[in-house]
């Protein structure tokens, strides 16, 4: 399957307005991808400006919600959609919510790092959490290729990945507590931490929301709220 | 105001938990084709279609001009009888029974099976004899059991209420929706098993459409009901179950809601979904 399924209309037009929202999610996407990017680094290394560039952008994501919804909507209207566009259409509609929300928790990290200027206690740089960010990266990054590729095949790596990402957090989580334990000067800036952790880790689970969403635009199935292995028998029952 | 007032009731989640599976049972089947080949001549219209109707339920055919679809629903009250050189082959089992079997009297069976068309086609009579025609040609001329059947019916179409006070007016003075709901109500006024529509609101206005769909969904509570269409989002609406059709054959059949949802077939989704087959 491939995206000329979108370009097979009799209707020229409607061909126009379904790659014209399908690429505006994908820039919405790659607009989140990088918020959470820069976000994590400023984060990590206080990096003033890239955090306030993060809080700016934020707007953007929200009026590309705004604006990919209200396309939805009129298309559903005009042209009684069926079948995979009806689904396709629908699965936008979501997938574009947990885009805005993953732009919302980068946002959070960035707002978090502002508020670390003039702080007296940082020496260390927030490392830690490097590896979860780019195991979240990766996620994200899948599924907005699963759905730009309407393509099944890698989203149950994808949502795998996401038991790695709450391994890596439950231990963040471990770590931060064995250091405030030491020493009750680390707590504030293990709460940052704690904090930053949390949101990438909420980032992961919005990715996930994302590959359920394009197995349902893809395979007709709700895959919502199944465990691991049922999702799996679902994907790849042939029909 | 008393406490006990104020108090507000436990929500009843009993729907909830009841177990709805039942709901999703194969339905009884009414009309059932079996192997059905038709030929207009050494042109094969219709080739080896299989398929089970349920009773009480609409049943929409869809498919591109050509595809069968009014050939295969004119099959049911043998309407393609009418038509030179045409040869059927297989069996179409009403309640059970070959219609096309040699002891079947033809008459007998389209007051089973009645059927509309895309124009509505009122006699040039009255609103009234319209309505008590079916009655009359068996011979009942009873005025009170006659009134009775008219108003019944009208009622049935959702056309009483407009037309009761000009019963003996001329029905071709009617508007193009009503007189289609007025040959429904002659169409229902002898008491058929299955309602035949073919196409029949692709000549009306949009509201008058949308009245006969509601009609359509009211009669099915008696009647089972295939209708042909052009219009899909008029298949989606109206019908339980819906067979797409193309050159002849029967591609896929099922449930409505999963058919304009998740096809199985690709040719349906090209179809529905309006692309290049």
């Amino acid at each position: 399957m491939d995206n000329s399924k979108i370009k097979q209309h009799i209707s020229r037009q409607f061909n126009e307005e379904m790659e014209d929202i399908r690429n505006k999610v994908l820039s919405m996407g790659g607009l989140v991808e990088q918020q959470v990017d820069l976000a994590t680094k400023a984060f990590m290394g206080y990096d003033m400006e890239n955090a306030e560039k993060v809080v700016q952008q934020d707007h953007q994501v929200n009026e590309m919600e705004k604006d990919i919804d209200h396309e939805c909507t009129e298309i559903m209207a005009k042209r009684q959609p069926a079948a995979f566009d009806l689904r396709m259409l629908i699965a936008t509609i979501k997938i574009i919510t947990d885009l805005e929300r993953i732009g919302d928790e980068a946002a959070r990290i960035a707002k978090m790092t502002m508020r670390l200027e003039g702080a007296d206690y940082y020496q260390d740089k927030y490392y830690e959490i490097e590896h979860l960010l780019n195991l979240v990266k990766d996620m994200l990054n899948g599924a907005l290729d699963a759905y730009a590729r309407n393509d099944v095949e890698e989203v149950i790596a994808i949502t795998e990945q996401d038991a790695k990402v709450d391994r890596e957090y439950t231990s963040i989580t471990r770590q931060l507590i064995t250091q405030m334990m030491e020493n009750p000067r680390n707590i504030t800036r293990a709460l940052d931490m704690l904090w930053a952790a949390r949101a990438l880790e909420r980032i992961g689970d919005h990715a996930c929301n994302v590959c359920e969403q394009v197995i349902y635009m893809v395979k007709g199935k709700d895959v919502r709220h199944m465990s691991r292995e049922e999702l799996e028998r679902t994907v790849n029952a042939v029909r | 105001m008393t406490t006990a007032q104020t108090k507000t009731h436990a929500i009843d989640i009993s729907a909830l938990n009841r177990d709805d599976r039942s709901l999703s049972e194969k339905p009884e089947t009414c009309i059932k084709v079996e192997n059905l080949n038709l030929f207009y001549g050494q042109k094969q219209a219709l080739h080896n279609v299989n398929m089970e109707m349920p009773r009480k339920k609409v049943t929409a055919y869809i498919g591109p001009s050509g595809c069968g679809k009014s050939t295969l629903l004119r099959c049911i009250n043998r309407m393609n009888d009418l038509v030179d050189g045409v040869s059927i082959r297989g069996k179409i089992l009403l309640d059970g029974e070959d219609i096309y079997d040699k002891s079947v009297n033809v008459a007998a069976l389209r007051r089973r099976v009645g059927m509309v068309f895309q124009k509505p086609n009122p006699f040039p009579k009255t609103i009234y004899e319209n309505v008590a025609y079916g009655l009359r040609i068996q011979g009942i001329n009873d005025r009170h059991i006659l009134d009775e059947v008219v108003e019944k019916s009208l009622r049935g179409a959702a056309l009483w209420d407009e037309v009761k006070n000009r019963l003996n007016d001329n029905a071709l003075g009617m508007s193009g929706g009503q007189q289609q709901r007025l040959v429904i109500a002659r169409a229902i006024a002898i008491e058929p098993e299955v309602i035949l529509l073919d196409e029949p609101a692709s000549a009306l206005d949009p509201i008058s459409t949308l009245k006969i769909e509601e009609l359509i969904n009211e009669l099915k509570e008696k009647y089972t009901i295939v209708i042909v269409t052009h219009n899909m989002q008029q298949a989606a609406r109206v019908s339980d179950y819906t067979a797409f059709m193309y050159m002849g054959e029967l591609i896929e059949f099922g449930e409505t809601s999963e058919l304009f949802t998740n096809p199985v077939k690709k040719q349906t989704e090209d179809y529905i979904t309006g692309r290049y087959g």
